[in-house]
């Protein structure tokens, strides 16, 4: 059964990153996408904790990092995507029960997510962007996050509570 | 304390785990250059997802229509009447023209670009494109090494020089466009045939501009004056006379040691579609190749 859920989660991870490049790159704003791939997993820990979200945005990070057209050092948007899922999981309980604090959050790590890759990029070079640059792609890529995740987010989210394990008495 | 506790803390160490694997394989890859071993990684995910990325881009080029739904009414009405007056021209061309050609008009502006130029090409479709949250600017093509397509081959399209090939794997490739801030093309001035290197400013939507800087500082590229590659050994990565674009401004300042030239490139960026791929013409691949001198005349099939 883990192996059929790790199997179904790598699936979704693939199909946003396909979507993300494909096919919303013909409805970018001046090339801004939006990340379903921070979305799945946002919703990952929103539902289910930082755990798994954290693990997911490590598989979802690379997936982004290595698919074509990519062609940045492997690991920046896994690195970005860690911490994102870790924070999502873990202001779950206060986030996870209104529609506004879930938006907030997808607001605030979407905004981390980009700023934590930029800056990754800055650090090693690759490429070289000036920080004004950075700075001008950040506030549509949030905003496209944001007006997303309403079709994006309860879905994922219902999926990944239907396929929680069944709960465990440990003691 | 078990790992299925519902009550328990979330774990800082999965955190530190799963970061130090990120920034471990951001050291490899960073380290490994052309040899990292990401290397197969991305050429298997390449090939695994090329079918994926064919079919959402052929679902996604017909809804890139749905914005002109919401014109408004009295556009609506002029476009008619305009439409109208094209349509009676158009019945007229019909007797003609081949329907076949026109239905290809961007083929046949390839096929044109290559006979032109004297190029073979390889016929390929843009399939994805880089976000601009990733701060490059490549996209992927339907088309790779079973065609024949291999890195540092040059990329046109009807227009002028889109980019080159920076990675194949069987049945896709990645091409740097030109407006990336990491390419560097060498290009010559159309008019005096001086030399200069053109360098992308990192930005493809429609202002998409160039710099050109010219060797010679004593040379002054004049306004409207068109660009072309200046043409590498063997022709790779570029090869030469592809047009590129032309020049819009041209600066100097007393501390640079060369003029500097804006140029606007002749290719729309931000919506490619049909590019051709720089091969040689003894190519043998899985799609045919557009031979510059052989090719038929489309109008004497009719």
């Amino acid at each position: 059964m883990a192996l059929a859920r790790g199997l179904l989660f790598t699936v979704l991870l693939l199909v946003a990153v396909v979507l993300q490049v494909t096919f919303f790159g013909y409805f970018s704003y001046d090339g801004v996408v939006p990340n379903l791939v921070l979305l799945v997993v946002v919703a990952a820990g929103l539902s289910r904790g930082p755990e798994l979200a954290a693990v997911l945005g490590l598989v979802g990070g690379l997936a982004i990092d290595l698919a074509p057209p990519a062609d940045h050092v492997a690991g920046r948007w896994a690195l970005a995507l860690v911490v994102v899922g870790y924070a999502a999981g873990r202001v779950r309980h206060d986030a996870g029960r209104s529609t506004l604090a879930a938006l907030a959050t997808v607001a605030a790590c979407s905004f981390a997510g980009v700023s934590l890759f930029t800056l990754s990029g800055l650090l090693l070079d690759d490429p070289a962007v000036p920080v004004g640059e950075a700075l001008a792609v950040i506030p549509p890529s949030v905003l496209y996050d944001l007006l997303l995740s309403p079709f994006v987010l309860p879905a994922a989210m219902r999926l990944f509570r239907r396929v929680q394990p069944a709960p465990q008495v440990a003691y | 304390m078990s790992l299925k506790d519902p009550r328990r803390r979330p774990s800082r160490s999965v955190l530190a785990v799963l970061c130090l694997a990120s920034v471990t394989a951001i050291t490899v890859d960073h380290q490994g250059g052309e040899d990292s071993p990401f290397e197969p990684v991305r050429d298997a995910l390449g090939n695994t997802l090329a079918p994926a990325q064919e079919s959402a881009a052929v679902v996604a080029r017909p809804l890139t229509e749905i914005p002109d739904f919401f014109t408004s009414n009295k556009s609506l009405r002029d476009d008619i009447a305009k439409l109208e007056a094209e349509n009676q021209n158009l019945r007229g061309e019909l007797a003609t023209t081949s329907v076949v050609r026109r239905r290809a008009a961007e083929l046949d502006g390839l096929l044109n670009a290559g006979k032109e130029s004297g190029l073979a090409l390889v016929p390929a479709r843009v399939v994805a494109m880089e976000p601009a949250q990733s701060f490059t600017h490549t996209v992927t093509i339907d088309a790779g090494t079973s065609s024949g397509i291999y890195p540092d081959m040059t990329v046109i399209n009807n227009r002028g020089l889109v980019g080159r090939v920076i990675a194949a794997t069987k049945r896709s490739a990645t091409v740097l466009l030109l407006a990336d801030a990491e390419s560097v093309v060498g290009a010559r001035l159309g008019s005096s045939s001086e030399v200069g290197f053109l360098r992308g400013r990192g930005t493809v939507d429609g202002d998409a501009r160039l710099d050109l800087d010219l060797v010679d500082d004593a040379e002054t590229p004049g306004k409207d004056d068109v660009v072309v590659t200046w043409g590498s050994r063997n022709g790779t990565p570029y090869v030469a006379g592809v047009p590129i674009g032309i020049v819009e401004a041209v600066f100097s300042s007393p501390r640079d040691q060369a003029k500097h030239a804006v140029i606007t490139p002749f290719v729309d960026f931000s919506s490619l579609d049909l590019v051709g791929v720089v091969v040689n013409a003894a190519t043998e691949g899985d799609r045919p190749v557009i031979q510059a001198g052989e090719l038929p005349d489309p109008d004497e099939e009719d």
